[in-house]
């Protein structure tokens, strides 16, 4: 597995973290990513957008509230 | 941050959601709240503003229970799910600015999402043009998306900037109980409120406030937003806030239909106007305002609930555009859009584009 492309969504508002997913994605379509995600529903965004589209979602718990999400095929 | 698994979340949870908020809806319209009106975001906090004096039309004060349970049930949800954080500094008066054209763009067709949903469910004809314009404004708003657009990212804040929203709702709910509206008098107090009217259409502040706390706690747990429905499904194909909407249009239309509340037609609605090009236009102002603050009213309610003080400054801003609405003759009422209705929302809409262009770049940094 490829190293993974970083996406950070700290501080971002719906629906900017599924939005830049989804470039990522389309640059990428099976690419391998980690999005940092800062608050709950944005970890269900991502998560839903990302599973809609045939990913693997790993969540992994970091400091300070903030949770990676790890992504891919 | 807590990763538990949240029901609610699922797509089963926010139909269940959407169910729930259709069927209180129509609950607090039958214990006494105005027709087609059970929970609508933009008049509350409009008779709301009324309440405290901020605005001077007689026939819509009152200090709604409602809203401020709402407000402190996503608190009380947040905080027991681990999830309240403080969080703001984006684009604060730009936050504001979208809060009052959204509340002036909402009473120029006369609702939010919230009421266009409950407007339809009563057989409103006229809110068919609204939803129009809310689906055209929130297609503005992906166009906006879609080319980048962003207010900046949100900073951590100290916790007491996040306890700010819910104290003052305490605070206003204090003055909601100890001056609760005397019969057949305009003022309890300091507190105003109508005695005829549409602000004089309420349920039991009790069965309101109680209502408003669950209405509050279920959407915060499902993340429940209208505008959000509209614009997943625009923007990424995405029906599962729009699963919600639909579910509470549904049960708002068959306990309508059972208790006789669905008069399908286009005149003579309840606080409603036939100028279907206000109505239309009116939401497309507002659709454009919640899509760029990232929430319909109640959203917008909710997470200030959580502690996002970026959403408080838009609740702050619909209660004083609310209040502006009425003072400057932008509000409509049943006999038609007021004298500035129109350059109202002709001009919240030109507002709203320049904000969308000027926060646009390609990728957010």
């Amino acid at each position: 597995m490829s190293a993974p492309q970083t996406i950070d969504t700290r501080g971002l508002s719906c629906p900017q973290p599924v939005l830049l997913f989804l470039q990522a994605v389309k640059a990428n379509p099976d690419g391998v990513f980690a999005v940092i995600v800062d608050n709950e529903a944005s970890r269900e965004n991502v998560s839903r957008a990302a599973r809609t589209r045939g990913f693997l979602v790993d969540p992994r718990d970091m400091d300070d509230g903030l949770c990676r999400l790890e992504i891919h095929k | 941050m807590k990763t538990g698994a949240n029901p609610f979340a699922a797509t089963g949870g926010i139909i269940f959601v959407g169910l729930a908020l259709g069927a209180l809806a129509v609950f607090l319209q039958l214990q006494g709240n105005p027709g087609n009106m059970g929970i609508c975001v933009a008049c509350f906090n409009r008779d709301i503003a009324g309440a405290l004096g901020l605005h001077r039309a007689p026939i819509v004060q009152y200090l709604r229970p409602e809203i401020l349970g709402m407000g402190l049930g996503a608190f009380a949800a947040a905080l027991f799910s681990g999830e309240f954080r403080s969080r703001g500094g984006s684009a604060p008066f730009i936050r504001f600015l979208l809060g009052m054209i959204a509340a002036i763009g909402a009473l120029v067709f006369l609702g939010c999402p919230w009421r266009v949903v409950m407007r339809l469910a009563g057989g409103d004809g006229n809110a068919l043009f609204g939803f129009a314009g809310l689906v055209c404004g929130i297609g503005i708003g992906v166009v906006f998306f879609r080319q980048g657009f962003s207010l900046g990212r949100s900073q951590k804040q100290n916790v007491i900037a996040g306890l700010a929203l819910p104290l003052a709702l305490l605070g206003l709910l204090a003055l909601a109980v100890t001056h609760p509206p005397l019969p057949g008098q305009p003022a309890n107090g300091s507190v105003f409120t109508s005695v005829s009217g549409p602000g004089a259409a309420r349920a039991p502040l009790y069965i309101s406030l109680v209502a408003g706390l669950v209405v509050g706690f279920l959407a915060q747990r499902s993340r429940f937003c209208t505008m959000g429905a509209i614009r997943d499904v625009i923007l990424f194909r995405q029906w599962h806030l729009a699963l919600g909407l639909l579910a509470m249009l549904g049960m708002a239309l068959a306990l309508n239909v059972v208790f006789g509340g669905f008069k399908p037609g286009f005149a003579g609605q309840p606080i409603a106007h036939t100028e279907s090009l206000w109505n239309f236009l009116g939401m497309v102002t507002a659709g454009l305002a919640f899509a760029l603050a990232g929430g319909c009213p109640g959203r917008q309610l909710f997470m200030a609930g959580e502690g996002d003080n970026d959403a408080a400054v838009f609740v702050a801003g619909l209660l004083i555009g609310a209040a502006f609405a009425h003072n400057f003759g932008m509000a409509s009422s049943g006999a038609g859009i007021g004298p500035n209705g129109a350059a109202a929302a002709v001009g919240g809409l030109v507002v709203c584009l320049i904000i969308g262009f000027f926060n646009c770049k390609r990728g957010v940094q």
